[in-house]
């Protein structure tokens, strides 16, 4: 019988790399699911106010989207945050990453601005507070001001029906 | 060995963009002899989370010069080792831990290699004893002849 | 034209390669020494066709063929022509076509060395062979046909990646592959002997020869990989617990350990089974090196475009081939007997506690690698195991070995005598603590326990193996007649044990007294490090071949000696837009002076990176003897006259046989 341990051995890794090979390896889900939105005092873009924080984000469900001018994938996801905002079937809070002022106006003049505010990260200090490692990166908050669910890459119109939808209609 | 590859790769193409991205100019944080220790020893147990297989230590990518920033800041303000540990895991998860911290889940990882040998040890004395207890076969005729004339041309 | 050509040559190998394992089994089957000889033939002809499909890219990217997808991707007009031969087997389609083809060399060496083998044998062994051929074949012209083309053609290539622009990195691969691919010999050994029934003392010396050169090939590809990782990542570290390094240490591991169980099997007739079985796992372990780097399951950041059905398709091939396998060991192994009785205090008891810490090493790395993708597969989270992790765990299962190392040698076989052993190994013993002792204390004033230890056991490792090399000289009545009746053999493992020995120094000699600094300088400003002294003279901008660079001058001095001048590096490589560091090194043989350069600022001050590098020669030496260690081990006579004689036994034993 023992001869046969090998076998049950390479059945076992065979069944691990087929599990694994339709996961990416890459992706880091977020410690922050659960709990409370981190704390932030952000400039805005020419916002009402001259800076905004975590308190104001509370009341209804938002959709924070760290993006950058400088960044491929946000010019993917672009069309798409366009269309929610227009829909009026989100509320979206940009964060702009790292990025320079004078790339950002001419982008957002050129693609439309589906942010209801947009706030600057130019250290990349509050992307660090949120765990942010490479933009774009969405963060689903509830009215609580809880983050439900974090898209690491562009958002598609798959992931926004099937996983984000029905976690907001759960949450309220 | 190549892996370094994807990771130049992947900040080229940042770099070969249109803009790049803002890297702003820190002040340098000065650190006593015994906190620059902690930083330095510490640098190379955090995963930078672009160049996911590279270290804090090594890596070139730009988030992982704002974390080492992080660091020491945290150093120079006095924070001790679990609570620098305990700042970047409460936002980038235990992913971020080259060396994972001792629980439930991980404890067959560290155990792994000890019982691995203990494994290994209680099979061969096992296998010697089966030798000793099975009556010694003499080597048939033929192999003890073929044993023979290969030793003769060795 | 010459493209479809090669991927007629691949489909013609393919061909070949499925009656290389047909037609000889059938032979087998119907003793029909007419079916089994074509064996020969059928491997001489693969390694024409894929030879000549190698040609015919190696062409394509020497004649910058760019309607060629795979040549599009990674050759450049401007790329010097060494490196649009290297460029080859740059990226996974190549890489494979460069695998297949070594497959096949090997084959063919099977084919021509083993004329003098039992016909059954190596026809049998060379079925198995074409087997897996067959596999890699599908696998190139199902998923990863290098040869396909690209309408309409670029004007211009993609480029090979610059960080592969490099002379080590150019044989890497190649020796590396040596290995992998080496260790599919023994394997086909180990079913061949499995599936014939035949498993002695001569299958043991027949598979020794072939196992010891994959394991040599493989010991050169890693040293190659680590000096090249050294000195052009930029920051001096030289091992760093990678998936795709674990990749190759694990069946490095396994094939070390299979080379100390042959030994055991074919002195001894002991423990047969575990040596097939090693020599199944040591391929095996090769074959999950490439589902692992290849199919992107794990996070190792690599070269490889990683693809699910690639990943499929390897997973695939090992579940038959390794599943075949241990499924035909499960079936045979427990009719193999051992012949004799095991002592555990002698030689070959003393080589199995080897294979116990060898086997352990192996199988930790395999978990630690695994480790993640288990709790990610089970939902228990993400977690990263890196070098924190594989370094403390990897010290307590090295030390034993190095220690048994010198022991093992001074111990006879079937049964030893600790009295005589203590009264041999004394002198080595001694010498060891007290130069151990000493050494860290005069190369750097002061020493730490690693030091102590490393500099200890690394000096026992050798003291140990040249004095078992003396008792074999004195044995003899003057030194010229006992220098000649040194084996060959004997001198190898002579010299791989010292290789060990010189690692370990290296290895803790490095991580004892290497030292760092990450400095901004301004032009003539100085940083001192190891007791040097850096200055920084300022950068300029500096033309190559194909790319642009800003070159530092560092002038480093100790006392008022001047020592070197080094000229680091930073790159842009227009084609791809990469920016590269060339990190510049003083080398010597007790220390390296290691500098890289950073980033530039607006005031004309650099950052850069100084380390001090003590011993870090040593490490890649030890692999260096190692593969030398191995070159004269295969090359003892044993192996190349006694051939008649094994001939002989065969007959002998079939005889008895039937």
């Amino acid at each position: 019988m023992r001869f046969a341990i090998p076998l049950v051995v390479l059945a076992l890794l065979v069944g691990l790399f087929m599990i694994g090979l339709r996961r990416d390896p890459h992706l880091v889900p977020s410690p922050l699911i659960g709990k409370a939105a981190p704390a932030f005092d952000l400039p805005t873009l020419d916002g009402k106010r001259p800076r905004m924080t975590d308190a104001d984000l509370r009341g209804a469900p938002v959709l924070v989207n760290f993006f950058a001018s400088w960044c491929a994938g946000c010019q993917e996801e672009h069309a798409y945050l366009m269309q929610l905002a227009q829909n009026g079937q989100a509320r979206l809070l940009g964060i702009d990453y790292k990025d320079a002022e004078s790339d950002l106006r001419p982008w957002l003049t050129r693609r439309g601005n589906p942010y209801g505010v947009i706030l600057t990260d130019l250290e990349g200090k509050a992307g660090i507070d949120w765990g942010v490692y490479g933009v774009p990166e969405t963060f689903v908050l509830d009215a609580k001001g809880t983050v439900i669910y974090k898209q690491i890459g562009p958002m598609t119109p798959e992931i926004w029906q099937h996983d984000i939808q029905p976690l907001l209609r759960s949450a309220t | 060995m190549k892996r370094r590859v994807a990771c130049v790769l992947l900040l080229a193409l940042a770099a070969a963009g249109a803009r790049a991205e803002v890297q702003t100019v820190k002040p340098e944080i000065p650190l006593t002899p015994q906190q620059e220790a902690l930083y330095r020893g510490l640098l190379p147990e955090l995963r930078c989370l672009v160049c996911q297989n590279e270290s804090l230590a090594e890596s070139q990518a730009s988030l992982a010069a704002d974390l080492r920033y992080e660091v020491r800041g945290l150093v120079a303000k006095g924070e001790d080792e679990t609570a620098i540990k305990k700042y970047l895991t409460d936002r980038y998860g235990d992913f971020v831990l080259y060396k994972p911290p001792l629980e439930a889940r991980t404890a067959l990882l560290w155990a792994a290699p000890f019982l691995l040998v203990l494994i290994g040890l209680t099979m061969l004395f096992a296998y010697a004893r089966r030798t000793r207890a099975t009556p010694a076969t003499r080597p048939p005729a033929d192999e003890a002849a073929l044993r023979k004339i290969l030793d003769d041309h060795s | 034209m010459i493209p479809e050509l090669g991927h007629f040559a691949v489909i013609l190998a393919l061909g070949v390669a499925l009656l290389q394992a047909a037609v000889p089994l059938l032979g087998w089957r119907r003793h029909d020494a007419r079916l089994m000889s074509f064996a020969a033939s059928a491997a001489q002809g693969q390694f024409l066709c894929v030879a000549a499909a190698y040609a015919c890219l190696t062409y394509a990217f020497v004649s910058k063929d760019f309607s060629v997808a795979y040549v599009a991707e990674n050759d450049h007009s401007q790329l010097p022509l060494i490196y649009r031969i290297t460029a080859v087997w740059g990226a996974h389609e190549g890489s494979l076509l460069l695998w297949v083809l070594i497959l096949s060399a090997w084959s063919l060496a099977v084919s021509v060395f083993n004329r003098r083998l039992p016909l059954e044998m190596s026809a049998l062994v060379l079925s198995v062979l074409g087997m897996i051929s067959t596999g890699f074949y599908l696998f190139i012209l199902l998923t990863s046909n290098p040869f396909t083309r690209l309408v309409p053609a670029p004007a211009e290539g993609r480029d090979l990646n610059p960080i592969l622009q490099d002379p080590g990195l150019a044989v890497h691969p190649p020796m590396l592959y040596m290995g992998y691919v080496g260790f599919s010999v023994a394997f086909s050994f180990a079913i061949a002997a499995l599936i014939g029934g035949r498993l002695d003392a001569a299958w043991a010396r027949w598979t020794r020869p072939w196992t010891t050169t994959a394991w040599m090939f493989l010991t050169m590809g890693i040293t190659l990989g680590s000096w090249w990782a050294y000195k052009e990542l930029g920051w001096g570290g030289w091992w760093f617990w990678d998936p795709v390094e674990n990749a190759s240490f694990m069946p490095w591991l396994a094939g070390t350990a299979l080379i100390h169980s042959l030994a055991v099997t074919e002195k001894r007739g002991l423990l047969k089974s575990w040596t097939v079985l090693l020599a199944i796992i040591a391929f095996s372990l090769s074959l999950l090196g490439t589902f692992l780097v290849r199919s992107g399951v794990l996070v190792s950041v690599h070269a490889f475009a990683s693809d699910p059905s690639r990943g499929m398709f390897i997973l695939g091939f090992m579940v038959v081939v390794v599943g075949g396998a241990l499924s035909l060991y499960a079936w045979r192994a427990p009719r193999l007997s051992s012949d004799g009785e095991l002592r555990l205090f002698s030689r070959e008891g003393l080589l199995l506690f080897n294979n116990v810490f060898l086997a352990a090493a192996a199988a930790a790395v395999l978990f630690g690698t695994l480790y993640p993708l288990v709790l990610d597969a089970t939902g228990l989270g993400k977690v990263s195991v890196g070098p924190p992790y594989f370094n403390p765990v990897f010290l307590p299962l090295v030390t034993p070995l190095i220690f048994l190392v010198g022991l093992a040698a001074a111990v006879p076989w079937k049964r030893g005598d600790w009295k005589e052993t203590v009264r041999r190994l004394r002198w080595p013993a001694l010498a060891a603590l007290v130069f151990g002792g000493a050494l860290p204390f005069t190369l750097y004033g002061r020493s730490t326990p690693l030091a102590s230890a490393g500099a200890l056991l690394g000096l026992w490792a050798m003291f140990a193996a040249v004095q078992d090399v003396w008792r074999r000289v004195r044995a003899k009545p003057d030194l010229g007649s006992g220098l000649a009746a040194v084996p060959r053999a004997a001198w190898g493992m002579t010299l791989a044990h010292v290789g060990l020995g010189v690692w370990a120094l290296g290895v803790s000699g490095v991580v004892s007294f290497g030292d760092e600094h990450d400095v901004r300088l301004a032009r003539g400003t100085t940083t001192e490090l190891g007791g040097y002294t850096f200055r920084f003279d300022g950068a300029g901008e500096s033309q190559g071949p194909n790319y642009t660079a800003q070159e530092g001058t560092v002038t480093v001095t100790h006392g008022d000696r001047p020592v070197a001048v080094l000229h680091p590096q930073k790159r842009l490589y227009p084609s791809q837009g990469t920016v590269m560091t060339q990190s510049s090194i003083d080398i010597g043989l007790l220390r390296d002076l290691y500098v890289s350069l950073g980033d530039s600022f607006d005031d004309g001050s650099w950052s850069l990176r100084v380390y001090y590098k003590p011993l870090v020669r040593m490490i890649w030496l030890g692999g260096v003897l190692m593969f030398f260690g191995g070159m004269l081990a295969v090359s003892d006579r044993r192996y190349r006259l006694a051939r008649a004689a094994e001939r002989r036994a065969a007959e002998a034993l079939e005889g008895a046989a039937a």
